[in-house]
C-alpha cells in the first residue's frame, strides 16, 4: 500500500517532510512507507492505518487522536528483543529506518480480537466493578486476578537487559526556557541578547511547537520560517544552548529542573559510545515556562471511533506532514480553533462535511472565512452520537437548547472528526514548582496565579493563546529572567507582527448528553475507558473528592495522565454535584510531565557502578592468591582461599588451625581509623568511650566500647596513644564512616568547647594482622629497628618500625585469641610490606586467611561483633562487659543505663553453646527453646523462646560446632540444655549453655 | 532537589549534605544531675512543627561541618544558615507550629 | 446497606447503574458523641468500624479534615506481611494479616488481597544469617515462612539477575508466602461503608482545631464546623500526629519524614511476588493494572510535603535497575509522596495518653498500611475498654522512658534510620 492519505507537493504549505527520500517501517509485520520529518503516526495515517491499538478495559478499537504528548490511544510496542519498550506514542516516535512497531493490548490481532468480548459486556463493568464482586468464594480470588491481571496491562517489558547506555549531565543556568514554541523562542532571545547563560529545550523533534502545524505568517514570514531564522540566531550566541527532543519533566525544589533529552531515539539504535538519553539537572536562576496548552476534546456518545481527533491534531497532521487525516471531514467545536481547521484541510483538498458548532451565533473573522469558502456551518449544534467500528463512518448532530439536545438527529456521513473543545494551559510544571492555580471562568480552565519559585510564564501556558500575545510575553518574560537574573535592563526586543486572526469568545461546553440514556458510551478518559456515566456512578456513590473520583474510575491514572481528560472529568463532576470546578478541587500535579525512562533516570550508575567499589591496597594479591570475595560494606574482602581440590570448609578449616598452630595473615584494612588530635584528646575519649582513658600511657591502646545515647552499643575497637594528645581510634568496618560522622556531631554540636580535632585516616592506612604462636618470628624475620619480645612490646603495646626500608605503626593487638600484631603502613606500601610479610612468613608455614576463619577465630575467642551480637538492642552488660563501663565518670549513653527495662533479669545475655552431641550441627539462626510442653519440637505456636543463636560455626580447634547466643538471664544459665531449633531447615539439636569463650579464657596466649 | 547553604562553602546540592535532625536538642551538661523526664525528653521528644524548623546538617562531602539551617517543612522554603554557636534570624511567624493555631 | 456481589452488580446492570446507593453518608455533625476518631484514614476508620462491630460501640464519628482515605492510605505500595522479628511486633502484624485475610467478606467489599508472596533478597552471608533468625522466630511465632535458595529465588522470579557477579549478588531469601498486596484505596472505603451502616458518622472537610480538656479529660473537639462533644477522643493522624497532639498539649516520640513511591506505565503480568532488598533498600510488586509499584527509604529530613526530591527516586530505580536489568526501558509514570510519623525505636505507638479520654495511634513508620485492620481492631478495644488489648500492650508512649522499646532494626533514637 502506498501513501493515499499523502498530500501532493508543491504549494506554500506542503508539509515539513523530506519527500525525497523513502523510509520503510513496519507495523504489525505490515511494512510501510514514510519520509524523513514523519512521526510514526503521521506515517501511518498516510498509509490509511486508522485502527492503531485496543483499549485498557473494554479492547474497543481505537485510532490516533493527537500529535503529541496528549496521545492517550495510539501506544505502540516498539522495537524487538532487548531493545523493545511498551507505551510508546506513535505521535512522539520520529520515523526512522528499519523501525518496527507492533499493536497492543490485543488478541490474537488488532483486527479480531477476543478481549473485545469485554466491550459486550461492559454492562457489568462500571466504575470500580471490581469492588463489588468476585468476593465468593473468598478463596477465589487468586484465580479471578489471575485473569484480571493477564487482560490488563498494557505492552510487555524486555526480559534481557538493556544493551543502551544513559549519561546524565549536572548544569547550571541563567535563564532555562522550557518550550520552543514562538513565546520560548522570543524568550531566549530576550535572554540570550544580554549574555545570560540560556537553556531552551522543547520535546519535539524541531524547536517551533504548535506554530509548525499552523498556516501563520510571523514578521511577514511563514511562521516555520520564522522558527528557523530565530533559531539560527540563538544558535549564534555563544552562551545558549538549544536542546531539541528534549522534556521539561520535573520541577524540583530551589528551581532544580529535571529534562529528559532522547538522543538516539529517532534512529534504530544509538551509535557507538552515543547515550541512547541523557538527563539533564538544571540548577537554573530562572526558568521561563512556554509551555503552551493542550486541546481538550468534548465528550459525546461513543466519541472514541479511529477518526474522531483533536482539531488541533488533524490541522498538525496535513500542514506539518502533509497527511489528510481522512477523506471527508466533519468539525465539532465550541471556538474558533476548528475553523482554522477547517480551513486548512479544505485548501489541502479534504472535503469539509460541515462544521459542528455549539455556539449560537458564531462569529468573527474566521466564521466569516469558512463562510466565505463556503462551509457549512451547524451553529448551535453538537454531535451527539458517532457511528462505526474500526473506523468512523459518520455522526449524528442535533440541535442544542442550553447544554441538551433539542430536535431531532441528522446524519453526517464522515471518516474524520475533528473535536475542539478549548484549551487547557500546559501548567504542569508551574503546579510542580509548587505555584498556585487559578481557575479562569472565561477559559474554562486553571491558569497559573501565584508563583513559588523564580518562575515566569508565557504565552498559552498562561492562558493567553493569540500567538501576537505568546511572541510579546515570550520577549517580556525572557527579558525579566535575566534582568533577575543579573543581565540586561529588563528591555524586551520588539514583538514581530503576526497574521493572526483575533478568535471570538468560545464557549465552555464538556459533555453532550446522550441521545436517549444508555445509547453509546462517552469516554471522559479514553486510555482507561472511563466515561461520563462511571463519573456520574462515583459521585452517585458518594466519591466526590476529585481525588476519589480518580482512584475511583482511575480517570486520568494512565500512561498520558489525563492531558486530555482530568479537567473534563473534573468539570463533569462539578456538573453533576452543583459546585464551581474550584471548589470541587483540581489534582495535583507530580513529576514526571510525561513518563521517563527508568534507565535515564539511574544513567551510568547500573551494574557494577550501582555503588563505589572499594579495594584495600593489597586486593591484587588476594585475587591473584585465588581468594573469594565477600561484600563488607562498599569493601571487597578476602572471604576464604581456597586451594585446588578443597572444598569451602575445608579452606576455612586449614586457615583456621594453621593461625591457631602456626601463624596467619588478614588484611584489616577495612578497619575504620580515625586520627584524634588536641589538648582535650583524653576527656573526648573519655565522654564517647564507656571505659577510662586519662591513664592510657603513651605507645599503649586500649579496648573501647562506644554507647548510642540510648544505651546500646553502637560501635567497639581499640585506640592506641600515639603521643600526649594524639591518638589513633580503630572503628569497626562497618560503621567507619558512621563514627567519624559521629565524633564530628559531639565535638562540633554539643562539645564545642573540647579543643580537638578529628580526622578520618581509613584510606590513608593499609593494615595487616598477623596472629598465631609463630606471628612474632615472622615479625622479627620483617621488622627492622624493632625490639619485638615481650618486654619490650607487651600486649596493647605499641611502636614504629621499618619493613622493607618503609615506616610502618606496629600495633600488638589481637583479635583471634592468639599471639597477634596489627601492622600499619601508608597504602601506598601496603603491597610491599604485605608481601614481606609473606616472605619472612614463608618459613614458618604463614597462610593468609580470610573473613571466614576471622569469624571462627573470633567465636572460639567468644568476642561480640556489631551486627549479630551488638545488634543494636543490647548493652555492654548484656554482652558481658560490664566491667568495661565506668561507673565515676558521664559518657554518652550512661544516664540512659539504669532505665528499669535495662536492668531487668530476663535480659538477653551473651553466652556460648555447644552441642550436647558433637557430631551435631547447630545450623545458622537458630532460635533456643527450652525443654517441656509447649516448647517441643512440633509444638504449637506461639512457642516460648529463650533466646536465639547469633554466631554459629564449625571449629575445627575444638572439632564440633559451636555459637555465640544471646540468652534470657544466659549468664546464669551455663550448664543448661536448649534446644536449638531451626523450623526453616527443619533442625533441631540440643545444646548447652556455656560461656561465651571457648579458648583460652585466661587469655594466657595474648601475653606470650 | 534541595539547596542547601553550607555557612562555610555556600550553596551546594543535598547530595553532599546528610540530615542531623532537631537543632534544639542540646545535651543536659550533667545528665547525673536532671531528672528521668528530662534525660527522656532529651533522648526521644522532638517537637516536629509543621512549618519554620532549625536542623543540623553535616556538609559531609564537603568541608565536614555540621551547622543550622531554617528551614519550612511543608514548603522546602530555605531560610537562612548559620555556623554552630551563631543564632540564626529569628523564627518566622510561628502560624503551623504545634499548638499554634 | 446494599450487599456487593455479582447479582447486585447484574441487577443494577439493568437499570444502568443509576440506582447505586451511597457508599457512605455525609451527614451533619451531632452535639456529642461516646467516641470521635479524628482522621478518617483507614486506621481510624478501621477503628471505628471495630468499635461499632467489635465493641457495640456506635455513637462514634470520624472527623477528616480532607476526604477520607487522603493520606497515606491511598499513599502507599500497598505490601501486605507479618514477617516480624520481634515478638511484639510479629503477633500484632499477624493478627492484623488474619484480619487481612477475611476482609473482603467482612466488609462486603473487595480489598483484593493478592498473597502472592513477600520475598526479601539476601546479598551477604550476614544476611542471610538474620533472616534466618528471624524466619525461625516467625515459624515459632505461628507466622509462615521460608527460605528459598537460588535456584528456588530463580524460578519464581526469573527476571531477577541472579548473577554472581552482580554488585549484590543474590544468596537466598526469605519469603512469607501469605503476605502480598491489596487494592489501598478500597480499604478505606470499605471500612467508611461498613462503619457508615453500623451508624457511625463520617464527617469530611472538617478540620479539627483543638482538643478540648477539663480536670485532666477530653471534653470534645473544635472543629471548622464548631465544637462537637465527645467522652473519649482517638488520635490517628498519620502523618501529622505531632500538630494535633499538641492541641492536647502532648509532646511526641515522633519525627514526620517523607516517603516517597512511584509506578511504571502498565505492562502485561512479568511479576508476581513482591520483591524487597535491604542491601539496596527497595521494594517492588506488579498491581494488577500492571504498574510495577516501588520505594524505598525516606527523604532523609523532616518533612510534612507530600513530594519528595529527585535523589531518593533515582535511587530507587537504580536498584530496581541492579534486580531487574531488563526493566531499564520501562518509564516512570507517577510518583508521590506520603508523610511517615518516624517514631523513635521503629515501633508504633497504639496508646492511652496522659489525658482521660484521649487516646493515641501513631508512630507507624513505614508499617501503616499493612497494619490497618489490625491497628484499629486494638485501638477500637483500647478506646472502649481504657485498656490496652495484650497485643497492643506493649506499644506505650511510656516505653521510652522505661527502656522498654521495640527496635526492629536496631537503629535507635534516630528516626529517619528506621
Amino acid at each position: 500500500m502506498s501513501q493515499l492519505f499523502r498530500m501532493a507537493p508543491g504549494g506554500a504549505w506542503a508539509g515539513l517532510i523530506d519527500r525525497s527520500r523513502e523510509i520503510r517501517f513496519s507495523f504489525d509485520g505490515r511494512t510501510l512507507r514514510g519520509h524523513p520529518g514523519d512521526t510514526l503516526a503521521s506515517a501511518l495515517l498516510a498509509n490509511g492505518v486508522r485502527l492503531v491499538g485496543r483499549s485498557f478495559k473494554y479492547h474497543r478499537p481505537r485510532g490516533i487522536v493527537g500529535v503529541g504528548a496528549e496521545e492517550p490511544n495510539a501506544l505502540i510496542q516498539l522495537r524487538r528483543g532487548e531493545r523493545t519498550e511498551p507505551n510508546v506514542r506513535a505521535t512522539q516516535i520520529e520515523l526512522h529506518d528499519g523501525l518496527e512497531a507492533e499493536s497492543q493490548n490485543r488478541w490474537p490481532s488488532l483486527g479480531f480480537d477476543l478481549g473485545a468480548v469485554n466491550s459486550a459486556l461492559s454492562g457489568l463493568f462500571p466504575a470500580g466493578f471490581y469492588y463489588k464482586t468476585f468476593m465468593w468464594p473468598a478463596s477465589w480470588w487468586m484465580f479471578y486476578e489471575t485473569f484480571i491481571r493477564r487482560v490488563a496491562g498494557m505492552g510487555k517489558t524486555a526480559t534481557a537487559a538493556d544493551p543502551d547506555h544513559y549519561e546524565h549531565m549536572h548544569v547550571h543556568c541563567d535563564v532555562l526556557v522550557v518550550g520552543g514554541g514562538p513565546a520560548g523562542l522570543m524568550a531566549a532571545r530576550a535572554a540570550g541578547r544580554w549574555g545570560a547563560r540560556v537553556i531552551v529545550c522543547d520535546e519535539g523533534a524541531a524547536l517551533g511547537g504548535s506554530v509548525l502545524g499552523e498556516r501563520l505568517f510571523i514578521d511577514g514570514k511563514p511562521a516555520p520560517d520564522w522558527v528557523r531564522e530565530t533559531e539560527a540566531e540563538l544558535a549564534a550566541m555563544p552562551e545558549v544552548r538549544l536542546l531539541a527532543r528534549t522534556t521539561a519533566f520535573g520541577y524540583y525544589d530551589q528551581n532544580m529542573v529535571t529534562l529528559v533529552e532522547r538522543v538516539a531515539d529517532h534512529v534504530l539504535m544509538p551509535g557507538h559510545h552515543q547515550p541512547r538519553q541523557r538527563l539533564w539537572l538544571v540548577r537554573a536562576r530562572r526558568v521561563v515556562l512556554a509551555t503552551g496548552a493542550i486541546e481538550r476534546p468534548i465528550v459525546f456518545a461513543d466519541n472514541d471511533r479511529p477518526g474522531v481527533m483533536l482539531a488541533s491534531a488533524a490541522r498538525a497532521y496535513a500542514n506539518r506532514y502533509a497527511v489528510i487525516p481522512g477523506k471527508r471531514v466533519v468539525l465539532f467545536t465550541c471556538n474558533d480553533g476548528a475553523y482554522a481547521t477547517a480551513l486548512d484541510l479544505a485548501d489541502a483538498g479534504v472535503d469539509v462535511a460541515g462544521i459542528v458548532d455549539t455556539r449560537p451565533d458564531p462569529t468573527g473573522p474566521l466564521p466569516a472565512r469558512a463562510r466565505a469558502a463556503g462551509l457549512a456551518i451547524h451553529a448551535g449544534h453538537a454531535v451527539a452520537l458517532a457511528h462505526g467500528g474500526k473506523a468512523l463512518s459518520g455522526v449524528e448532530i442535533m440541535a442544542l437548547d442550553g447544554d441538551r439536545l433539542t430536535g431531532s438527529s441528522r446524519p453526517l456521513h464522515c471518516d474524520v472528526l475533528a473535536v475542539s473543545g478549548g484549551w487547557n494551559p500546559a501548567v504542569h510544571l508551574f503546579s510542580q514548582a509548587q505555584g498556585k492555580l487559578r481557575f479562569d471562568d472565561i477559559l474554562g480552565s486553571f491558569v497559573p496565579d501565584r508563583a513559588a519559585q523564580a518562575v515566569h510564564v508565557a504565552g498559552s501556558a498562561a492562558g493567553h493563546f493569540a500567538l501576537g500575545q505568546c511572541l510579546a510575553e515570550g520577549a517580556r518574560a525572557g527579558a525579566d529572567a535575566a534582568r533577575l537574573a543579573g543581565f540586561g535592563d529588563g528591555t524586551p526586543p520588539a514583538t514581530p507582527a503576526t497574521s493572526e486572526d483575533a478568535p471570538a469568545p468560545h464557549r465552555t461546553l464538556w459533555a453532550i448528553p446522550p441521545i436517549e440514556p444508555g445509547k453509546g458510551k462517552r469516554f471522559v478518559d479514553v486510555q482507561n475507558d472511563v466515561t461520563a456515566e462511571d463519573v456520574a456512578l462515583a459521585a452517585r456513590e458518594g466519591y466526590r473528592s476529585v481525588e476519589h473520583l480518580k482512584r475511583y474510575t482511575t480517570l486520568g491514572m494512565g500512561t498520558d495522565q489525563g492531558k486530555t481528560s482530568n479537567i473534563t472529568g473534573l468539570a463533569i463532576l462539578s456538573g453533576i454535584v452543583g459546585e464551581p470546578i474550584p471548589k470541587v478541587g483540581t489534582t495535583t500535579f507530580r513529576a514526571p510531565y510525561t513518563p521517563v525512562t527508568f534507565g535515564t533516570l539511574v544513567g551510568p550508575e547500573v551494574g557494577e557502578h550501582l555503588d563505589p567499589i572499594r579495594h584495600s591496597a593489597m586486593h591484587p594479591w588476594h585475587v591473584k592468591a585465588g581468594a573469594q570475595f565477600v561484600n563488607a560494606g562498599l569493601w571487597k574482602r578476602a572471604q576464604l582461599y581456597r586451594r585446588p581440590g578443597e572444598t569451602e570448609q575445608q579452606a576455612i578449616d586449614r586457615e583456621v588451625l594453621n593461625t591457631r598452630e602456626k601463624v596467619g595473615i588478614v588484611d584489616v584494612s577495612t578497619l575504620g581509623k580515625i586520627d584524634i588530635q588536641g589538648p582535650d584528646a583524653v576527656e573526648f575519649l573519655n565522654r564517647v568511650y564507656t571505659n577510662a582513658w586519662s591513664k592510657l600511657e603513651i605507645g599503649r591502646g586500649r579496648y573501647g566500647i562506644m554507647l548510642r545515647e540510648d544505651g546500646m552499643v553502637f560501635d567497639d575497637g581499640t585506640t592506641t596513644r600515639l603521643g600526649p594528645n594524639h591518638f589513633l581510634m580503630t572503628t569497626t568496618t562497618a560503621n567507619a564512616v558512621r563514627v567519624m560522622a559521629w565524633l564530628e556531631y559531639w565535638l562540633q554540636v554539643q562539645w564545642p568547647d573540647l579543643k580537638v580535632y578529628v580526622a578520618s585516616v581509613t584510606e590513608q592506612w593499609a593494615a595487616a594482622a598477623l596472629a598465631g604462636p609463630l606471628a612474632r618470628l615472622v615479625l622479627a624475620d620483617a621488622v627492622e629497628g624493632l625490639d619485638v619480645s615481650n618486654e619490650a612490646l607487651p600486649f596493647m603495646g605499641y611502636a614504629t618500625a621499618h619493613i622493607a626500608g618503609i615506616p610502618v605503626r606496629v600495633f600488638r593487638i589481637s583479635f583471634s585469641g592468639e599471639l597477634g600484631f596489627e601492622v600499619n603502613v601508608a597504602a601506598d606500601h601496603g603491597m610491599t610490606v604485605w608481601e614481606a610479610l609473606m616472605k619472612a612468613g614463608e618459613k614458618h608455614g604463614i597462610m593468609p586467611y580470610g573473613t571466614e576463619a576471622l569469624g571462627v577465630l573470633r567465636i572460639e575467642k567468644g568476642h561480640f561483633v556489631v551486627g549479630p551480637e551488638a545488634d543494636g538492642r543490647t548493652t555492654a552488660d548484656d554482652l558481658g562487659l560490664s566491667g568495661l563501663v565506668s561507673k565515676t565518670k558521664d559518657f554518652i549513653g550512661k544516664r540512659s543505663l539504669t532505665r528499669p527495662a535495662l536492668l531487668a533479669p530476663d535480659r538477653l545475655q551473651l553466652v556460648g553453646l555447644m552441642p550436647l552431641d558433637k557430631k551435631d550441627e547447630i545450623v545458622r539462626g537458630c532460635q533456643l527453646v527450652a525443654d517441656g510442653p509447649g516448647s517441643g519440637r512440633g509444638a504449637r505456636p506461639p512457642v516460648p523462646m529463650e533466646g536465639v543463636v547469633t554466631s554459629n560455626c564449625y571449629s575445627a580447634t575444638l572439632g564440633c560446632w559451636i555459637a555465640l547466643a544471646l540468652v534470657k538471664a544466659g549468664r546464669k544459665r551455663h550448664g543448661e540444655t536448649l534446644h536449638a531449633q531451626s523450623p526453616l531447615t527443619g533442625r533441631s539439636v540440643p545444646v548447652k549453655i556455656v560461656p561465651n569463650v571457648f579458648i583460652d579464657p585466661e587469655g594466657a596466649r595474648l601475653r606470650v | 532537589m534541595l539547596l542547601i547553604d553550607c555557612p562555610w562553602c555556600g550553596t551546594r546540592d543535598q547530595r553532599e549534605f546528610t540530615y542531623g535532625g532537631d537543632a534544639a536538642v542540646k545535651r543536659p551538661a550533667d545528665p547525673a544531675a536532671v531528672s528521668d523526664k528530662e534525660w527522656h525528653d532529651y533522648v526521644y521528644i522532638r517537637v516536629n512543627p509543621r512549618g519554620s524548623h532549625v536542623e543540623l546538617w553535616h556538609h559531609n562531602a564537603g568541608c565536614r561541618r555540621w551547622f543550622k539551617l531554617r528551614r519550612d517543612v511543608v514548603t522546602h522554603e530555605m531560610q537562612g544558615s548559620a555556623p554552630i554557636g551563631s543564632e540564626l534570624e529569628p523564627p518566622l511567624p510561628i502560624a503551623g507550629r504545634p499548638g499554634k493555631p | 446497606m446494599v450487599k456487593y456481589s455479582i447479582f447486585s452488580l447484574a441487577r443494577n446492570a439493568l437499570s444502568r447503574h443509576e440506582n447505586w446507593p451511597e457508599a457512605w453518608r455525609s451527614p451533619e455533625p451531632k452535639s456529642e458523641y461516646d467516641v470521635i476518631i479524628i482522621g478518617a484514614g483507614g486506621h481510624g476508620l478501621a477503628t471505628a468500624y471495630y468499635l461499632a462491630k467489635e465493641h457495640g460501640v456506635t455513637n462514634v464519628a470520624v472527623i477528616e479534615k480532607g476526604y477520607l482515605g487522603g493520606g497515606n492510605t491511598g499513599r502507599n505500595t500497598t505490601i501486605v506481611r507479618s514477617n516480624y522479628y520481634l515478638e511484639p511486633n510479629a503477633h500484632f502484624y499477624e493478627k492484623s494479616l488474619q484480619l487481612w485475610e477475611g476482609l473482603s467478606q467482612d466488609l462486603n467489599y473487595n480489598v483484593m488481597l493478592s498473597q502472592r508472596g513477600v520475598l526479601n533478597l539476601a546479598h551477604a552471608p550476614s544476611e542471610v544469617d538474620s533472616f534466618h533468625r528471624r524466619g525461625n522466630a516467625m515459624r515459632l511465632n505461628g507466622i509462615d515462612a521460608e527460605f528459598m535458595t537460588r535456584d528456588q529465588i530463580a524460578q519464581m522470579v526469573p527476571l531477577l539477575n541472579m548473577s554472581m557477579e552482580a554488585r549484590y549478588p543474590i544468596l537466598g531469601g526469605l519469603i512469607q508466602r501469605r503476605g502480598g498486596i491489596a487494592r489501598h484505596d478500597a480499604v478505606a472505603w470499605g471500612f467508611a461503608r461498613a462503619a457508615d451502616a453500623r451508624g457511625v458518622d463520617i464527617i469530611q472537610n472538617c478540620p479539627v482545631t483543638g482538643i478540648r480538656r477539663e480536670g485532666g479529660r477530653v471534653t470534645g473537639v473544635d472543629t471548622a464546623r464548631g465544637f462537637i462533644k465527645a467522652k473519649k477522643v482517638g488520635i490517628a493522624v498519620a502523618g501529622h500526629s505531632s500538630h494535633v497532639a499538641a492541641m492536647a498539649g502532648l509532646r511526641l516520640p515522633i519525627e514526620s519524614h517523607v516517603l516517597q513511591a512511584l509506578v511504571s506505565e502498565p505492562i502485561k503480568p512479568c511479576l508476581d511476588t513482591v520483591v524487597t532488598s535491604g542491601a539496596v533498600h527497595f521494594y517492588v510488586s506488579q498491581s494488577d493494572k500492571g504498574e510495577l509499584v516501588m520505594g524505598g527509604d525516606l527523604d532523609g529530613y523532616n518533612s510534612y510535603a507530600q513530594r519528595g526530591n529527585l535523589p531518593i527516586i533515582q535511587h530507587v530505580v537504580a536498584a530496581l535497575l541492579a534486580l531487574f536489568p531488563c526493566f531499564s526501558r520501562l518509564r516512570m509514570m507517577r510518583t508521590w509522596g506520603g508523610i511517615m510519623d518516624m517514631s523513635m525505636d521503629g515501633s508504633p505507638i497504639i496508646a492511652k495518653t496522659p489525658i482521660g479520654g484521649l487516646y493515641i495511634n501513631t508512630g507507624w513508620c513505614y508499617g501503616g498500611f499493612k497494619a490497618t485492620p489490625g491497628s484499629g481492631w486494638v485501638f477500637a478495644h483500647t478506646i472502649a475498654r481504657d485498656e490496652p488489648h495484650k497485643l497492643n500492650a506493649e506499644f506505650t508512649l511510656e516505653r521510652f522512658a522505661e527502656g522498654k522499646t521495640w527496635d526492629e532494626k536496631g537503629m535507635g533514637p534516630t528516626p529517619n534510620a528506621h
